[in-house]
């Protein structure tokens, strides 16, 4: 059985955890986009730590009921490796767009300071754009 | 379709595509058409096919995004344009052709008559025709959610809404500011309805029939329309608890 106090914190901690993501986003210095998973690993939390039958259930199903908390540290790790690997793919899109980036600006320099055009006009539209495979529709 | 008044102020039509070089010279050219005074700014948000060049041959100016920002900021970078630019009106428009410009007039003639600020084309306020049947409906999955959106805004913004994922919008210049300063990401116009009200902004829907798509395919995927419905569901929550509605951009 898991002990009271064990439910109690880390249910405090799961809260604290929604209500710090959620002050984020609304004071803009976190985007939706990337609390989502932070809210998931807050509420994945306080749903077992609340609900302390089922961490039980759980702990036996996986071997643990001995200790129940050890299914709220696996759970957490799961999590935060969730989040630590999409933050992985975050800035490596990142890092290609600040290449991309560099790259576009340091020849519109040269084009500016020569007068000559750097690249042919592609039907009046300009330099072409560097197709990014990570740049999928909807991430911004 | 009536003509735009001769005093019609400058304007400009905005139109977001990635990939649409099957529909987007064609939307072009019936803008262009439709009326040969609305300049028209194709934003081309990294698409990988000849949409930049279909859209300048059809007489677009087209800026060419580095790489993809998503519709919200393709958007925005217009909105941006037409503000250096002094554009007075701006409209809105799909690059796929699904919003018919001969509907434009619906959308401009209340931004001219300063009976609202910003002006939506909405495919759910009453039907224009009873029991029509040429206007594109969407699947039902997507008519549910644009329902819930539209429910949880007209209560924030205390004003009935029936379409927030209307991208077809006619805006007057304060309307042009204020998305040039500030536009959400992503998916930008469930949250951008409610900043416009916010900023005290006059909103006004109006119905209009849409199209089919012809060619392509939605950029509104299953796995997209989860992430859409959570993403755009929490930015309204937080919203709520935001006083200050636009802080300046960092
Ligand atoms: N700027 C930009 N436009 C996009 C992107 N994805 C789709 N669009 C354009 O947004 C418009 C509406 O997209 P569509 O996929 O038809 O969405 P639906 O009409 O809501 O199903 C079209 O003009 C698309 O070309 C994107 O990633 N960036
Ligand atoms: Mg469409």
């Amino acid at each position: 059985m898991t002990p009271l106090r064990v439910s109690i914190a880390a249910s405090i901690a799961s809260i604290l955890l929604i209500l710090i993501v959620f002050e984020l986003i609304r004071s803009r210095r976190l985007r939706e986009r990337y609390a989502l998973l932070w809210l998931a690993t807050g509420v994945a939390l306080l749903v077992l730590s609340a609900w302390r039958g089922g961490l039980n259930t759980i702990a036996g199903w996986v071997g643990v009921s001995t200790y129940p908390p050890a299914v709220l540290f696996a759970v957490a790790t799961v999590f935060i490796l969730a989040v630590l690997l999409h933050y992985s793919t975050v800035i490596s899109r990142l890092s290609d767009q600040s290449t991309i980036l560099a790259q576009r600006v340091a020849l519109l320099e040269q084009q500016a300071l020569s007068g000559s055009p750097v690249a042919p006009r592609d039907g009046g539209a300009g330099l072409r754009p560097v197709p990014t495979e990570s740049a999928t529709q909807s991430e911004s | 379709m009536s003509e735009p008044p001769l005093s019609a102020p400058r304007r400009i039509a905005i139109v977001p595509a990635r990939n649409e070089e099957g529909a987007i010279g064609l939307v072009v050219a019936e803008i262009r058409a439709f009326d040969p005074g609305l300049d028209v700014l194709v934003i081309d948000d990294g698409s990988v096919d000849r949409t930049a060049a279909r859209a300048a041959e059809a007489g677009a100016t087209v800026v060419r995004l580095p790489f993809n920002l998503g519709i919200g900021g393709a958007v925005q970078t217009g909105f941006m344009y037409a503000l250096a630019h002094g554009y007075e009106l701006a409209v809105r428009l799909d690059g796929d052709g699904q919003h018919d410009p001969s509907e434009l007039p619906k959308l401009i003639e209340p931004v001219l008559r300063g009976d609202a600020d910003i002006v939506v084309g909405s495919r759910f306020a009453a039907p224009p025709f009873d029991g029509d049947t040429d206007s594109y409906r969407p699947p039902l999955a997507r008519r549910a959610g644009i329902r819930f959106f539209a429910g949880i805004v007209s209560l924030l913004v205390r004003q009935r809404v029936t379409d927030t994922t209307s991208g077809f919008q006619a805006l007057n210049g304060k309307g042009i500011r204020l998305f040039a300063d500030d536009y959400p990401h992503d998916y930008p116009e469930v949250e951008a309805t409610v900043m416009v009200v916010k900023h005290r902004l006059r909103l006004l829907e109006v119905p209009v029939l849409m199209r089919e798509r012809e060619h392509g395919s939605s950029s509104i995927t299953a796995l997209r329309s989860a992430y859409y419905v959570l993403k755009v569901t929490l930015a309204l929550l937080v919203g709520v608890f935001r006083r200050k509605a636009v802080p300046a951009r960092d």
